[in-house]
C-alpha cells in the first residue's frame, strides 16, 4: 500500500469557486459517458459478455442442427426450421439484453451501493438511465448481429432484405427490435425492485425469462402450442417479439401458420407500447436509489 | 459522578433558529427527529457546523450519527425539525446542490471493472468545476494503482477510492462517515494529512468516526451524540467542560485505594504527604492523572461514573471531606 502523497493535495482554490463556475453538464451528454462506463466495463466482463452473447448463438446452432432437414408448418405448408427458429432467437436476444440483463444488473448495483453513491453526486437518474439504454442498445445489436451471421453462413437462412419487400421488412425489423429493447428495458427496471439483494436476482430473474421462453413460440412452434398457452402467453410482450420478428424473417405466406392467419403488426405495436408505458410508469414509481433495508 | 458532565450550553456556538440566523454556516441543524417505527433514533438533535472547519460526529453505534449524516447528505427524509445544508433544505435540493458536496459513504462494497483512473475521471465528468482527476489520484496515494481495476484494490485501496470519488467534484462540503476503518497506522496516518490540507484549502468537512485519537486529531470541534441527541459540543481539549478534565489523584490508604477529583492536586499531593506518607516519605500507590479525550467521551455516552479505571478487586472510591 502506498501513503497517500500529501504533498500534491488538491488545495488549488477553495470549493466556493464552484458556485461561480460553469453550469452543471446536460443530462444526454452525461449519458453518453455513462454508455461508455457501462460498455466499457460490459465488455470488461468476460462471463457476462459470454452468456449474453453466445447463448442465442448456442441454443439457434443446437435446434437448427438437431432438427436440420425437417419443416415448422401444417397442411402441407412449412418453411425450414433454422428459418423459423431465428425470429424467435433474436426476440429472446432481445429480451435477454434487455429485460434480464437490466433487472439483475441494477438489483445488484442498487445492493452493492453503486446507486447510493451515484445518487450523492450531481449524476440526474435521467443520465444514469440513458446509460442503461445505450448499454442494451449496443449489446442487442452485436448480438443479433451474430445470430444473423450465423444463421445466414450455417444455415442458409435467407435474410430479409433479400426477400420480396425488403425495404418493409428492415422496416419492421426496427420498429419491432427497438420497441422490444425498450419495453423490454424499462420492465426490467421496474422488475429490479423485486429480488430482494444482489444475489438472489439472477434466480429470481431467469425462471420468469425462461418460462416465457417456452410458451411464447421460441423453443416450440407457437401454432402448436395449446391455445391457453397462446392466451396466456399473448398477454406477454415476448410471444409478440417473436411474431414481429417472424414477419421480417419468414415468407409472406407463413403468416397462415399464426393462430389469427396473420402478422397482427398492430396488435403487436399496441402490446408492446402497453409494456412500455407499463413498465415506465410502475419503474418510475418503484425505482429506489437503496437497498429496502436501507431506510 | 454527574457533576461532571457538560452539556450543549458548554458550546461555542449553540444552536439557534435557522429563521433568524444571518451568518450562513455550512450546515445547520434545529430539533431534527426521524423514527424508524417505534425506535427514536434521532430525538431533537441540534448543530451547526460553521463553514471552514472539521467537525467530528462522535457517538456509539445506534446513536444516530450515521441516520443524521444521511438525512444531511438529502438520503432520507425527516419526521421533524429545521435543516439547511450549503442553504438549502436537503429533501428538496437538486443537482446543483449536489454538485457542492462531497459523500463517502461507510459501507461501500461496489466494484467495478473500470480501472481506478478511468472511474475518477468518470465521476468528474459530473461535476461542472471537478479537480484534476489524475491529481486526486495522487492525492489519495493510488498513483501506483491508477490502472488497477476497482475489483482488485484492497479495502483501504477501497476506501481510499472512496475518498478520491467524493473530493474530485471539489466540494465546498465532505462528509466522510468513518472514512479510516480497516487502514493501516500508517496510511491513516497519511490520510489525516489529506483531510486537513483538504479543510486547509477551504473545504468544510463533517467527520463521524469511532476512534477518538481520529476526532482529537483532526477535528476542530466536536459533537457527542447519544440516543439522537447532542449531549455534548466542544472543541476536542475542551469536551465535557472543565470538570470533565479535573485531575484525578489516586493513592493507597492502609490497603485501600482512594480517589479523588481536585481543582488542585499539587495542594492535595502536599497534604497526602504531610499526612499519610511512609516512613520513607512515600505516598504508596500516587499516581495524579488527568482524563483523556476517550475517558471524557466514556462519561458523555454512560452518562454516568467515568472515573478513570481503578485497581480491580478494591473499588472504593471515597471523597475526602
Amino acid at each position: 500500500m502506498t501513503a497517500p502523497t500529501t504533498s500534491a493535495a488538491p488545495t488549488g482554490g477553495s470549493g466556493r469557486v464552484a458556485r461561480s463556475s460553469p453550469a452543471l453538464p446536460g443530462p444526454l451528454r452525461l449519458g453518453l459517458a455513462r454508455s461508455a462506463a457501462e460498455l466499457r466495463a460490459f465488455f470488461r466482463e468476460r462471463d457476462a459478455v459470454i452468456f449474453i452473447f453466445t447463448y442465442p448463438v448456442i441454443m439457434l446452432a443446437i435446434f437448427a442442427s438437431v432438427f436440420d432437414g425437417q419443416d415448422q408448418g401444417t397442411d402441407g405448408y412449412g418453411v425450414p426450421f433454422a428459418q423459423y427458429f431465428l425470429p424467435g432467437m433474436v426476440a429472446t436476444g432481445v429480451m435477454l439484453t434487455s429485460f434480464q440483463s437490466l433487472a439483475i444488473s441494477i438489483a445488484v448495483e442498487r445492493d452493492d451501493g453503486t446507486l447510493k453513491r451515484l445518487r450523492s453526486t450531481p449524476l440526474p437518474a435521467t443520465a444514469y438511465f440513458y446509460g442503461k439504454v445505450g448499454l442494451v442498445l449496443a449489446t442487442a445489436l452485436v448480438q443479433t448481429a451474430l445470430l444473423l451471421a450465423l444463421a445466414a453462413i450455417a444455415f442458409d437462412v435467407p435474410m430479409p432484405w433479400t426477400m420480396p419487400d425488403g425495404a418493409g421488412r428492415v422496416a419492421t425489423f426496427a420498429w419491432v427490435f427497438v420497441l422490444g429493447c425498450a419495453a423490454g428495458a424499462v420492465c426490467g427496471v421496474a422488475f429490479s425492485s423485486i429480488p430482494r439483494s444482489g444475489r438472489s436476482a439472477t434466480a429470481v430473474v431467469t425462471p420468469v425469462v425462461l418460462v416465457l421462453q417456452f410458451i411464447s413460440g421460441v423453443f416450440f412452434a407457437f401454432f402448436a402450442l395449446p391455445s391457453w398457452m397462446q392466451s396466456v402467453a399473448s398477454v406477454f410482450p415476448l410471444r409478440w417479439m417473436a411474431q414481429g420478428m417472424r414477419s421480417v424473417f419468414l415468407p409472406e405466406q407463413a403468416a397462415a401458420l399464426e393462430p389469427s392467419g396473420s402478422w397482427q403488426h398492430g396488435a403487436t405495436a399496441a402490446v408492446l407500447v402497453a409494456w412500455l408505458v407499463v413498465g415506465l410508469v410502475v419503474g418510475a414509481r418503484t425505482f429506489r436509489w437503496r437497498r429496502r433495508d436501507d431506510g | 459522578m454527574t457533576t461532571t458532565r457538560g452539556g450543549p450550553a458548554a458550546a461555542p456556538a449553540p444552536p439557534t433558529r435557522l429563521t433568524t440566523e444571518r451568518r450562513a454556516a455550512a450546515v445547520e441543524v434545529c430539533g431534527l427527529r426521524k423514527a424508524y417505527g417505534t425506535k427514536q433514533a434521532v430525538d431533537g438533535l441540534d448543530l451547526r457546523v460553521e463553514r471552514g472547519e472539521i467537525f467530528a460526529v462522535l457517538g456509539p453505534n445506534g446513536a444516530g450519527k450515521t441516520t443524521t449524516v444521511e438525512i444531511l447528505e438529502g438520503f432520507r427524509r425527516r419526521d421533524a425539525g429545521e435543516v439547511r445544508v450549503l442553504g438549502e433544505d436537503p429533501q428538496s435540493a437538486g443537482r446543483a446542490w449536489r454538485a457542492r458536496l462531497g459523500v463517502v459513504l461507510q459501507d461501500s462494497r461496489d466494484q467495478s471493472e473500470l480501472t481506478v483512473a478511468e472511474l475518477v475521471r468518470h465521476f468528474a465528468g459530473f461535476y461542472p468545476a471537478p479537480r484534476d482527476p489524475d491529481e486526486v489520484v495522487d492525492a489519495v496515494g493510488l498513483r501506483a494503482k491508477a490502472g488497477t481495476r476497482t475489483r482488485q484494490l484492497s479495502g483501504g485501496q477501497r476506501r481510499r477510492l472512496d475518498v478520491a470519488l467524493g473530493i474530485v467534484g471539489r466540494p465546498e462540503l465532505l462528509f466522510l462517515d468513518e472514512p479510516t476503518t480497516g487502514f493501516d497506522p500508517q496510511a491513516r496516518r497519511s490520510f489525516w494529512e489529506l483531510v486537513l490540507s483538504l479543510r486547509d484549502g477551504g473545504t468544510t468537512i463533517v467527520l463521524t468516526t469511532h476512534y477518538l485519537d481520529e476526532a482529537a486529531h483532526l477535528a476542530d470541534r466536536v459533537a457527542v451524540v447519544r440516543d439522537g441527541r447532542v449531549v455534548a459540543l466542544d472543541a476536542p481539549d475542551r469536551l465535557g467542560g472543565v470538570a470533565a478534565r479535573r485531575p484525578v489523584v489516586r493513592w493507597l490508604d492502609g490497603g485501600t485505594w482512594r480517589c479523588e477529583r481536585t481543582d488542585s492536586p499539587t495542594a492535595l499531593v502536599t497534604s497526602l504527604v504531610a499526612s499519610g506518607a511512609g516512613t520513607d516519605g512515600e505516598v504508596p500507590g500516587l499516581e495524579v492523572t488527568r482524563p483523556s479525550l476517550e475517558d471524557v467521551y466514556l462519561d458523555l455516552i454512560d452518562g454516568g461514573a467515568a472515573t478513570p479505571s481503578i485497581a480491580p478487586g478494591t473499588l472504593a472510591e471515597e471523597a475526602r471531606p
